[in-house]
C-alpha cells in the first residue's frame, strides 16, 4: 500500500525544561527527531537496535533507549537528554575519573547514571552494575565508570 | 514504515480502526512497547503501515490483586510488573529479560505475542494456566492459556491480548527461574527454565530449547513419577521434547539438551527438597 501524503504527527513535548513541538512522520524515531529536527546531537546512534544504549535520554523519570521509541510516543512527556545535564555531578566525575576514551557511550552512561541517581538513593555495587548492564562501552572503560558512579555517590551523599 | 499512528482511547476504538484499516488494505499492528516493530521494521522484517499505540488503554494498564486473582495488562512494561513484584517467579523471569533500560519498554503484550522465539514473560503464565482476556471487533473472549498457545499466541485477525488473569493460589507458591546464557550476565539466553511446584506436582515450562516456550504435561508426567530416581526422570523427560532443538550460533542442539538436562535436575533437586 503506497500513501499518496504522509499522515504526519504533531508532537508536544517538554525537553530540557523547555515546551517543544515537533510535527514528524509517524516512522521517524525519538532518536532522529532529536537529532535531526531539534539538532540535540548528544543522544548518539549506535546499534538502532536496543543493545548499546548510547541513545539514552530520561523520560518521565526513566532512562529509555531513544532508537526504540518512535516520537510520535513522547506527546506530553518530558525529556532530558544529556544537553539538559551540562555540567552535571555525573559528567565532572566521568572527567575527573577518566571514564571515557573515545567518549561516544559517554551520554548514553551518563543518563542512565543519572536516572539511577534521580531513582535509587544510595545504590549497592550490585544495583549500579545492573544498571549499567544496559549499555555498553567498547573502549572498555567499565572500572573507570563505576569509580565514577561511587564517586557521586561518596560526594553528595545527601543527594544521592 | 509505519505511516500511521493512532493511539485509541478505548479498545473498542483499537480494534474498530484495525479492522477498518484491514478493509482499507493497509497492514495494521498493534503497537505496545514497539521494540520489535520498529528494530524489524528498520530491516525490512516486518511489514506494518499503521501503528495502532495501546500503551493508554486503561485495560491493558491494569495491575491489580483482588480475592482470587491478580489482574496484570498487556501493555505493563516488564519493570512495572518487577517493581510490582506482585508474582515472585513472574519477576524474576522478567528481570532477565533483555537489559534494565529496555525493559522500561519493552511490555509484558509485546514479549507474548512477538515474534523472537524466547518470549520468556509467557512462561510463569503457562505454569499457571492463567486466563486470557483477548478482544476484537466482535467479541471479548477468555480462554485458559494452556487451551490457546500453541507455540504462539494463536490471536485472530486484529484481536488484541489486553489481560491475563492468574489464580491468586499461585502467587506463593515454591519456584524456580534460571536463565542459561552462553556467557556474562546480558545478551540472548541459552535456556529460560521456570518450574513451580503446586499441590504436591512439579510444573515446568522452557524458552530457548525449541524455537518456542512449551509447558508439556507428558513431560511433567514423566518428572512427577517419583518410583524413579532424579537422573532417570530428567533423562526420560528428554523425549517429551515438543520439537527440534536450536542449533545456533547461541549453542549447538547437543550442548542446549545438556543444558537443559541438568536444568531439570536442578529443578527436581529444589522443588522436591532433597
Amino acid at each position: 500500500m503506497i500513501y499518496e501524503t504522509p499522515n504526519l504527527v504533531q508532537v508536544t513535548v517538554k525537553i530540557n525544561g523547555e515546551i517543544q513541538q515537533i510535527i514528524v512522520p509517524p516512522s521517524k524515531t525519538l532518536l532522529a527527531s532529536l537529532r535531526e529536527d531539534l539538532f540535540l546531537t548528544g543522544s548518539k546512534p549506535g546499534c538502532f537496535n536496543g543493545d548499546c544504549g548510547a541513545c539514552t535520554v530520561i523520560i518521565d523519570e526513566l532512562p529509555m533507549k531513544s532508537c526504540l521509541m518512535l516520537a510520535a510516543e513522547v506527546e506530553g512527556k518530558e525529556i532530558t537528554t544529556i544537553e539538559g545535564l551540562s555540567d552535571s555531578p555525573v559528567q565532572r566525575a566521568f572527567i575527573e575519573n577518566f571514564a571515557f576514551q573515545c567518549g561516544y557511550c559517554t551520554p548514553g552512561f551518563i543518563m542512565n547514571i543519572q536516572a539511577m541517581l534521580n531513582s535509587v538513593k544510595n545504590p549497592s555495587p550490585d544495583t549500579i552494575k545492573e544498571w549499567l548492564e544496559s549499555n555498553i562501552c567498547r573502549c572498555t572503560s567499565y572500572e573507570e565508570i563505576e569509580q565514577a558512579v561511587q564517586e557521586v555517590i561518596d560526594k553528595y551523599p545527601s543527594k544521592y | 514504515m509505519i505511516n500511521e499512528y493512532f493511539r485509541p482511547q478505548t479498545i473498542e476504538q483499537a480494534t474498530s480502526f484495525f479492522a477498518q484499516k484491514m478493509e482499507e488494505g493497509y497492514h495494521p499492528s498493534y503497537y505496545n512497547g514497539g521494540t520489535e516493530i520498529i528494530t524489524l521494521g528498520r530491516l525490512d522484517q516486518l511489514n506494518v503501515d499503521v501503528a495502532i499505540d495501546i500503551k493508554s488503554l486503561p485495560s491493558c494498564r491494569v495491575h491489580l490483586l483482588d480475592e482470587d486473582y491478580l489482574v496484570l495488562g498487556s501493555a505493563l512494561s516488564l519493570t512495572d510488573l518487577a517493581e510490582a513484584n506482585y508474582f515472585p517467579l513472574l519477576t524474576d523471569i522478567s528481570k532477565e529479560v533483555a537489559d534494565k533500560t529496555a525493559r522500561n519498554k519493552i511490555t509484558l503484550g509485546g514479549n507474548i505475542c512477538g515474534n523472537i522465539f524466547y518470549r520468556e514473560a509467557v512462561l510463569p503464565f503457562l505454569l499457571t494456566n492463567s486466563i486470557f482476556v483477548l478482544a476484537d471487533k466482535e467479541e471479548i473472549r477468555t480462554n485458559y492459556l494452556m487451551d490457546l498457545f500453541q507455540e504462539t499466541l494463536p490471536l485472530k485477525e486484529g484481536e488484541l491480548f489486553v489481560q491475563a488473569f492468574i489464580e491468586k493460589k499461585f502467587l506463593t507458591e515454591p519456584y524456580v527461574a534460571i536463565k542459561v546464557r552462553q556467557q556474562w550476565k546480558t545478551g540472548y539466553p541459552l535456556i529460560t527454565a521456570a518450574a513451580m511446584k503446586t499441590n504436591h506436582e512439579i510444573r515446568v515450562a522452557f524458552s530457548g530449547l525449541c524455537s518456542f516456550p512449551f509447558r508439556s504435561i507428558q513431560m511433567e508426567n514423566m518428572l512427577n513419577d517419583t518410583s524413579l530416581s532424579i537422573s532417570e526422570r530428567s533423562r526420560a523427560a528428554t523425549k517429551y521434547i515438543p520439537g527440534d532443538i536450536l542449533n545456533d550460533v547461541e549453542g549447538s542442539s547437543e550442548y542446549r539438551l545438556f543444558i537443559f538436562t541438568n536444568l531439570l535436575e536442578k529443578i527436581l533437586i529444589q522443588l522436591e527438597g532433597n
